[in-house]
């Protein structure tokens, strides 16, 4: 024991896999995350030989960006859930009974309780405030219960998952709700539902500009500080290989035209007279996927960079030490479940938007796809261990899979065993991994 | 015998007032008394020994002090005058600082973040400035373990004596006043047993009050300055380590005699 605690240097690694370990090492990034990124690649290389090539392709891809918005926005909130030793079961209900009050907003209450009328200029602001306001109440009593009332997040929120569904069909009466307004329908996406390529490519530009900003701010921090900086060929490669990606995705999605039918329908509407072999439009990056991307980047600089997110890492990592490190625990709790009201209300959004409609069945068995998609993510159920880009990566991965498997007409309950086996073997291999790196 | 000269010289050199009081605290669990009506006090550039065999309720009188765990009745002072230590971050503003026996730390986090815990550093844009906690971090651990070398991993796969290091760096890089040690060498083997004498020493003389809690009494004789003994939620009593022998606090730890009392046949039972 004693030699143990004195000797201060890593045992020297086996000779074997040096230089790759410390190619990858040097490169400082998270290992995790290209073993899932590999993972994607491989399903989606298999779909694409098992499809005959219909899976890789532009029309394709772009709308599994789309049906993967929905879960990859929930489950960033779940992963600080997670991380503090809770858990979400209502986020299905809580979309379904926030997605319903958004429709009847702007479907009645607006246009016709009020008077106002149908596609008013605000009448998607209100609907989305009044969603998020509602979102984040239904959360915060839930987390108060959690926090403050000292009944586990497990029970309480399986109270909820009955509860918030009991009340849509309270008060739908078992109809739908629609249809929603015009432009509160591009939030679903769509082919008009998107940036079209100029803004797809500005959005790109950005996004590679901030990249490389943060990665300049980060080494020029570090440098004053005089600490060990990463290699400048890491930082290159790192850099170029993330902006490679965004502009690879971005001139994916760009690719993908508006189907002819609709390109022709614009032409009437707008007046163009088409060319031979039709409007060619490009779509871009869909609505709800900018939103996904927004939320992802926010929830990782709330995650990493605020305070607020370090204490939920700490209290996951040890509750009592936080609690000792004079950390208000409660406080914090609550809040991770305000801001998953609030997440479950912009996916609710989304996915009314899609629909054009509020069914009675929103959001049903949301919360499995959304658990599943956290932690496929690497988000880990003992505490404390789980990142937000990871848990949008894991959304992408369960969509892949159902997408995948539903275009080579496999059906559904199949689907079911499939996507359940993956997800037992994921959790396995990451423990196993873990337990053999030891950390 | 030097007991009257040392106890001479300790008295006068005291300032009038305690660093700390602890005022008759009682704290119970349901109908247990975990600490019974104790009062101890602890004057700057002073160690007092805080001992007593397993359950005689130090580390619970002690939680009191640094906020952990609120007292039913009595008092907190701080330089004589009353305060409210109602948790942990309480206690931390008034200069009171624990190195608690589980160390506290939060595994999945590094050394900085642990350190700073409660209390990051913040950049004008409000985010967490991890640069500035590193960079401090790296200047305390220079000095109190330079082997130091794992700031970017977290603490979970750092060895016992490193991540005593952590909990001891958190605790005096705020400017204590009272420093609150449970069991610090308990984890701890020969070379680290010996940094924390050390440190303890050297804080001693920049005028720090430091509680120290064992039951180990051997390291209490070579470290405190007085010792206070509980047995079963009440205070033994309080003894200046010159005028005792080690027998006759072992006789107020194990059948809660006052050094007097302690009989020839009581200690040869002692011995076994």
């Amino acid at each position: 024991m004693t030699d143990a605690i004195v000797r201060e240097e890593p045992p020297p690694p086996a000779r074997q896999g040096i230089q790759l370990g410390q190619l990858v090492r040097s490169l400082e990034v998270d290992t995790r995350q290209l073993g899932m990124i590999g993972l994607l690649a491989v399903i989606w290389i298999g779909f694409n030989i098992a499809s005959n090539g219909n899976f890789i392709t532009a029309r394709n891809l772009w709308n599994l960006s789309v049906q993967s918005a929905s879960i990859g926005i929930m489950a960033t909130g779940m992963v600080l859930i997670i991380v503090s030793r809770n858990i979400d079961l209502s986020v299905g209900s809580v979309l379904g009974f926030v997605g319903y009050t958004m429709a009847i907003l702007q479907a009645e209450w607006i246009p016709n309780a009020l008077g106002l009328g149908f596609d008013q200029p605000y009448t998607w602001i209100v609907t989305v405030l009044v969603g998020l306001v509602l979102g984040a109440f239904i959360g915060g009593v839930q987390g108060v219960i959690i926090a403050y009332g000292g009944v586990p997040s497990f029970i309480v929120t399986l109270g909820g998952l009955l509860v918030w569904r009991g009340l849509i069909f309270r008060y739908a009466q078992g109809q739908s709700m629609g249809p929603m307004d015009s432009t509160y329908q591009l939030l679903g996406g769509g082919p008009r539902g998107a940036m079209g390529d100029v803004l797809s490519w500005a959005l790109a530009l950005l996004a590679c500009a901030g990249i490389a900003y943060t990665m300049w701010a980060g080494r020029r921090r570090r440098r004053r500080y005089g600490f060990p900086l990463r290699p400048m060929w890491a930082e290159v490669v790192v850099g170029g290989v993330s902006m490679a990606a965004v502009l690879g995705v971005v001139w994916v999605f760009n690719s993908y035209a508006w189907p002819p039918s609709l390109a022709t329908q614009y032409a009437v509407e707008h007046g163009i007279t088409e060319p031979p072999g039709g409007l060619i439009i490009a779509t871009g990056v869909a609505f709800p996927v900018v939103i996904m991307l927004g939320v992802g980047l926010v929830m990782t600089y709330i995650a990493t960079r605020r305070r607020f997110g370090r204490y939920v890492y700490a209290i996951g990592g040890n509750p009592e030490a936080a609690e000792l490190g004079g950390i208000n625990v409660r406080r914090t709790i609550t809040l991770t479940f305000v801001l998953m009201g609030m997440l479950c209300a912009v996916s609710a959004a989304v996915q009314t938007a899609r629909l054009n409609l509020a069914v009675t069945g929103l959001g049903v068995q949301n919360e499995l796809d959304v658990i599943s998609a956290a932690v496929i993510g690497g988000t880990s159920f003992a505490g404390g261990i789980g990142t937000i880009p990871g848990a949008i990566l894991g959304a992408v991965v369960m969509q892949s899979l159902r997408s995948g498997m539903a275009m080579i007409n496999v059906d559904s309950p199949t689907q079911d065993i499939v996507v359940g086996a993956v997800l037992v073997t994921a959790v396995g291999v990451d423990a196993w991994l873990r337990r053999r790196s030891g950390s | 015998m030097t007991t009257m000269a040392a106890e001479h010289r300790s008295t006068t050199d005291r300032p009038p007032v305690p660093l700390v009081e602890l005022r008759d605290i009682r704290v119970a669990f349901g109908g247990v008394h975990a600490v019974d009506g104790v009062t101890v006090d602890l004057y700057p550039g002073e160690v007092v020994g805080l001992v007593g065999g397993n359950g005689a309720g130090k580390s619970t009188l002690i939680r009191t002090l640094s906020g952990a765990h609120a007292a039913d009745s009595g008092q907190i002072l701080i330089n004589g005058e009353p305060v409210a230590i109602s948790n942990p971050r309480d206690a931390k503003a008034l200069g009171i600082e624990t190195i608690y026996q589980t160390l506290a730390l939060a595994d999945n986090i590094d050394a900085a973040g642990n350190m700073f815990l409660g209390r990051e550093l913040r950049t004008r844009m409000g985010s967490l400035d991890d640069a500035a906690m590193e960079s401090a971090t790296r200047n305390v651990m220079g000095r109190l373990n330079p082997k130091f070398k794992n700031f970017k991993t977290a603490v979970k796969s750092l060895s016992g004596g490193q991540r005593q290091s952590v909990a001891i760096a958190r605790a005096i890089h705020f400017n204590a006043r009272v420093l609150i040690m449970d069991e610090p060498t308990a984890a701890l083997g020969p070379a680290e047993t010996a940094q924390v004498r050390e440190l303890v020493a050297q804080l001693k003389t920049e005028g720090l009050g430091i509680f120290l809690i064992s039951h180990d009494i051997h390291d209490v004789f070579d470290l405190a300055d007085r010792i206070s003994v509980m047995l079963q939620g009440r205070l033994v009593g309080t003894v200046n380590k010159h005028d005792v022998t080690k027998d006759e606090v072992l006789g107020m730890i194990i059948m809660g005699k006052k050094p007097g009392e302690v009989t020839e046949k009581d200690i040869a039972k002692l011995h076994g």
